[in-house]
């Protein structure tokens, strides 16, 4: 079976960050791997491990810049990579079905049996691209899976979906099936040194909408993002100042006021 | 089409608190749009939940008796039916796990654009619909413009008051055939059973990603002792395997609600925030003056965890 996993980049933003325009200031952001998509990662390449998957593909919609991260999904075992760019993207705040768009023209090429992604995106957070993926593309889907267990005879996946309170509910989705995985799933691993030295000699294939079929047109954001602000505090801690040490005396005289006493 | 339709959200035979939520802001937006409210209630004991759903600024309630618990192809194939029959403008979900399991096909299938993690909204008829929601782990806020006059939302938690009182909704039953599902639900399971129930403790000492190496964990293991606490996590803490998934304070961890609550190397994410903002006294100890936590904390320490937290162990020796 054929895996592909949609990973995306996003920035990290240091403890001080200037906005600039409608976003926080390039230079302010460490740019990365997002956090869920490595659990995605490590699934897929666990699959291929297990002799289930035959191929791993990993697709990004990124700049050149994301070719960073994306060579890092190589360098855990992915097989090779898509990335997907246009200038039709810049600056734009795309939405959800811009980004099926693409990704379907990109299952249309790949013809995978699973798709795996994380179940957001660290920056936009919105945690809804897989499940709209899978109904594009008439797939089964699940979203916040914590634990899969793929059996390929009988077609189906076999996953807990993590869902709030400490539930989990226990889920057999037939394949073809598009899963978004929640962190903790596994643990996702290191990139060797040798690894890494593979991901150099991977394919990533850069790809424009032209490529794929579509125009800029077909990848018009609904969304604009017309303001970005730091959320004003409502805080009314008392900060304590000082050195380490005064500020832990302070602190315990607090906690033993407030009953705290071993 | 001015019209918005609400999808409750119940499980194992509760109504969950957003579906009052989700009332209020639903109310609030159907007045923007001069419209009316309706809500869909799907599967369960939807006559029970139309009753609890029935508060006042309800029109209409759909009650779709369809199965016991969610699955997503009903759920899908009753919201599509409904927006058929009503033609709402504005369709809002909780932004739940299940609520994410459907509202992303829905919005697919109807062809209208979904905004997800709502904190809030404005409408007008010149501007149309504005919405608020954070990015960057609830770093920074934002405002973002929808296109059209028809959308779809995903409602956070928390941010709306549950609607109270007796309303006069009209409720009616609608039948919705949904296609055979391909996602089976074969039952539940409770997890974070086990040596200690966080959620009895007085006092907690609770670590998060700042402790950056599980052998560190010591250090904060030190800190409960000399306090007479218990130690409890955020959840990268568990993700990686350093404490057990019953120690996890969170959305999907437990919630608490400890005399005090100490929080050490945790920046304050939304879904930590919402298993432990209820505890009496909350203290937070962060490097990052900016980190979300210090918004509710009474007592906050801008500083390196590494160097207060041995000082505040000495100071109970």
């Amino acid at each position: 079976m054929k895996v592909l996993v949609t990973v995306k980049e996003v920035g990290e933003p240091d403890d001080d960050f200037e906005i600039e325009g409608t976003d926080i200031a390039a230079s302010d952001l460490e740019y990365d791997l997002n956090e869920w998509d490595d659990y995605a990662v490590e699934a897929a390449v666990q699959l291929a491990e297990a002799g289930i998957a035959d191929e791993v593909v990993a697709v990004t919609i990124g700049p050149v810049r994301a070719e960073e991260t994306i060579r890092m999904a190589l360098a855990k075992g992915a097989d090779r990579a898509v990335r997907v760019w246009d200038d039709a993207f810049e600056g734009t705040f795309a939405d959800v079905s811009s980004k099926v768009d693409v990704l379907e023209a990109v299952v249309d090429d790949e013809e995978p049996d699973l798709v795996l992604g994380g179940v957001q995106a660290a920056d936009t957070a919105f945690g809804a691209t897989g499940v709209a993926l899978a109904e594009r593309i008439g797939f089964e889907h699940a979203a916040v899976v914590n634990d899969l267990e793929l059996d390929a005879d009988a077609g189906v996946a076999n996953v807990h979906r993590e869902l709030e309170g400490g539930i989990e509910e226990l889920t057999e989705v037939d394949l073809p099936a598009v899963l978004t995985v929640q962190t903790g799933l596994n643990e996702p691993r290191y990139a060797s040194l040798r690894g890494i030295r593979q991901a150099q000699r991977k394919e990533i294939a850069v790809t424009e909408l032209e490529d794929l079929g579509l125009s800029a047109a077909d990848v018009e954001s609904t969304l604009t993002l017309t303001e970005m602000y730091e959320p004003e505090s409502e805080s009314d801690a008392e900060i304590i100042e000082g050195d380490a040490g005064e500020a832990a005396g302070r602190l315990a005289e607090v906690l033993r006021d407030k009953g705290v006493d071993a | 089409m001015s019209d918005v339709l609400v999808v409750s959200e119940h499980r194992r035979g509760d109504l969950r608190d957003v579906s009052l939520e989700l009332l209020t802001a639903g109310r609030e937006l159907a007045d923007a749009l001069d419209g009316d409210l309706h809500v869909a209630v799907v599967a369960g004991d939807v006559e029970r939940f139309a009753d609890e759903l029935n508060r006042p600024g309800v029109d209409r309630i759909h009650a779709v008796e369809n199965g016991e618990e969610f699955d997503h192809t009903v759920y899908a194939a009753a919201v599509e039916e409904l927006a058929e029959r009503v033609d709402p403008a504005a369709i809002l979900t909780p932004n739940s796990v299940n609520g994410l399991d459907y509202a992303p096909a829905v919005a697919e299938r109807l062809d209208v654009p979904l905004v997800a993690d709502v904190l809030g909204f404005e409408y007008d008829a010149a501007d149309g619909l504005t919405v608020t929601r954070e990015m960057y782990g609830s770093k920074v806020e934002t405002t973002v413009a929808v296109e059209g006059d028809r959308f779809c939302l995903t409602v956070r938690g928390g941010e709306f008051v549950p609607a109270e009182g007796v309303g006069d909704a009209e409720i009616g039953s609608v039948d919705v055939e949904a296609p055979e599902s391909g996602a089976r639900v074969k039952g539940f399971e409770e997890v974070g059973g086990g040596d200690v129930d966080i959620a009895d403790a007085d006092v907690l000492v609770s670590v998060g990603r700042g402790i950056g190496e599980e052998e560190n964990l010591d250090l904060v293991e030190e800190l409960a002792d000399a306090l007479g606490a218990t130690l409890s996590s955020s959840r990268p803490i568990v993700d990686n395997g350093w404490l057990p998934k019953n120690r996890q304070v969170g959305q999907s961890g437990k919630v608490v609600t400890p005399d005090v609550y100490i929080a050490v190397g945790i920046s304050g994410a939304v879904q930590h925030v919402a298993g432990m903002k209820g505890s009496d006294t909350i203290v937070a100890i962060n490097t990052d003056p900016n980190a979300p936590i210090f918004d509710i904390a009474d007592y906050g320490i801008v500083g390196d965890l590494f160097d207060v937290v041995p000082e505040l162990v000495a100071e109970f020796e």
